[in-house]
């Protein structure tokens, strides 16, 4: 798997810490949602750092899509944030990863179950669900500090709104949003119990967020009864 | 030499400590999983190396913890980048293990409650390369981490080191695990940064 040069065509702030990068790769292969790619970085003395980034939406021609979230200590991530300017090039491989992944031929529902940044690849798999026309019922429990570290907010609700049979839940943990019905808590049971799907329909599970947090679902979701075998996780430690 | 972005800078050189390429050094240690984490009590595990003529060896946790024990103090390295100096686990050798299993085998497959499987060369496990680990700097090896006990095979990606280890099936034919079938190195050097098929 080769090294291909790209090139920074638009950018989108998601949050205050993080922004969405569009590259431009000529050449790109198709890819699946869920799939991650490696970014690299050359200083001018040679000097070269490497990152994965999961894709933040379905494949489209050369152009991929990335959402960087700023680790305050990282290395890559505050560059791609912060300085990296429109025209630049990086250097991009992949696509990586043939677990992690949501194929749009695949019909059973989707519970997608996101901690912070670990949104972005099921981001791509909502996207991807619209893209393929495809009506395997998803839903997605997503778990933010406040509504201002959400991502993709605007585009959810319009999904919501358009997209036939997919469903949005929030969880705050730390601050909710005014009017909201609840206390800021951490993701549990009952959210997993009223916003899921039972076992029963046979879901296929994907949860993606921060080693704590997946850590934490995933048990309860085994616990509500859910075979191991049909829960995927990812899980990002400190990648700077 | 790659493209140069401009503006990037990239951290300090001088405390760039001597790391197989494309790896950055953490103090923490992060969790690579791909589903959720299997509880395997004790009294309950076991180890079975079987060979490619179906001949079992079993230990139970009581025979697996009388055997001669060792503690040794690695590098790790993981294929998501990070790399972890000077980490100091204690376990059997599988020169131990290995010891009396009558085989042919070129290949070794570890399969691990759970599901989780991953293909090594027999040799490498061999010549004091590899163990299976019960404890982590000096205490039980937490389940988030491979316990009761995984394998610790710290010269290839960590991915090699099979948690939740219950077994190895010894093999003729190299057999792809489970992260090596879905696109990641057979064999996974990282001094030669073999991370994906074709590096």
């Amino acid at each position: 798997m080769s090294w291909r040069a790209a090139r920074l065509v638009a950018h989108r702030t998601e949050t205050p810490t993080a922004r969405t990068l569009v590259l431009e790769v000529p050449g790109w292969p198709a890819h699946l949602p869920g799939q991650h790619v490696d970014i690299r970085l050359t200083a001018p003395d040679g000097y070269q750092a490497a990152r994965s980034y999961s894709l933040a939406a379905p494949a489209d021609g050369d152009r991929i899509e990335v959402s960087v979230q700023r680790v305050s200590d990282g290395e890559v991530s505050p560059f791609l944030v912060d300085a990296y300017r429109e025209g630049d090039p990086v250097e991009v491989r992949g696509p990586i990863g043939g677990w992690f992944v949501w194929r749009p031929q695949q019909t059973e529902p989707v519970l997608l179950v996101a901690g912070g940044s670990g949104v972005v690849p099921l981001m791509a798999m909502i996207r991807g669900r619209r893209a393929a026309g495809s009506r395997a019922p998803f839903r997605l429990i997503y778990s933010v500090r406040t509504p201002e570290d959400a991502f993709y907010t605007d585009e959810l609700r319009r999904r919501v709104r358009d997209d036939a049979g997919l469903d949005v839940a929030y969880v705050y943990t730390r601050q909710a949003p005014e009017g909201w019905r609840g206390e800021p808590h951490r993701l549990g049971l009952a959210d997993v119990n009223t916003h899921g799907w039972p076992p029963e329909l046979e879901p296929l599970v994907y949860v993606c967020g921060p080693t704590a947090f997946v850590e934490t679902v995933s048990d309860l979701l085994v616990g509500l009864g859910h075979p191991a075998r049909r829960v995927r996780t990812e899980r990002f430690g400190p990648t700077g | 030499m790659g493209i140069v972005t401009p503006g990037f800078q990239g951290r300090p050189r001088a405390e760039a400590p001597d790391l197989p390429p494309g790896q950055y050094l953490t103090p923490d240690f992060p969790v690579l999983s791909a589903g959720p984490t299997p509880r395997v009590p004790r009294d309950q595990w076991e180890f079975v190396i079987s060979s490619e003529t179906g001949t079992e060896y079993r230990w139970s946790w009581d025979e697996m913890m009388a055997l001669p024990q060792e503690t040794p103090t690695v590098d790790i390295h993981c294929v998501t980048r990070w790399s972890k100096l000077g980490t100091t686990w204690r376990g059997v050798s599988l020169d131990t293990l290995l010891d009396g299993v009558d085989t042919a085998a070129d290949y070794a497959l570890a399969h691990s409650y759970g599901g989780y499987t991953t293909n090594l060369p027999l040799e490498d496990l061999r010549d004091g390369q590899a163990w299976l680990v019960h404890t982590y700097d000096g205490d039980d090896l937490p389940a988030e981490h491979g316990g009761p006990a995984r394998l610790l095979v710290p010269h290839l990606y960590f991915w090699k080191s099979a948690k939740w280890v219950r077994g190895i099936h010894l093999t003729v034919e190299d057999t792809p695990g489970f992260w090596e079938t879905a696109g990641y190195h057979d064999y996974g050097d990282p001094w030669r940064e073999q991370r994906y098929q074709g590096d």
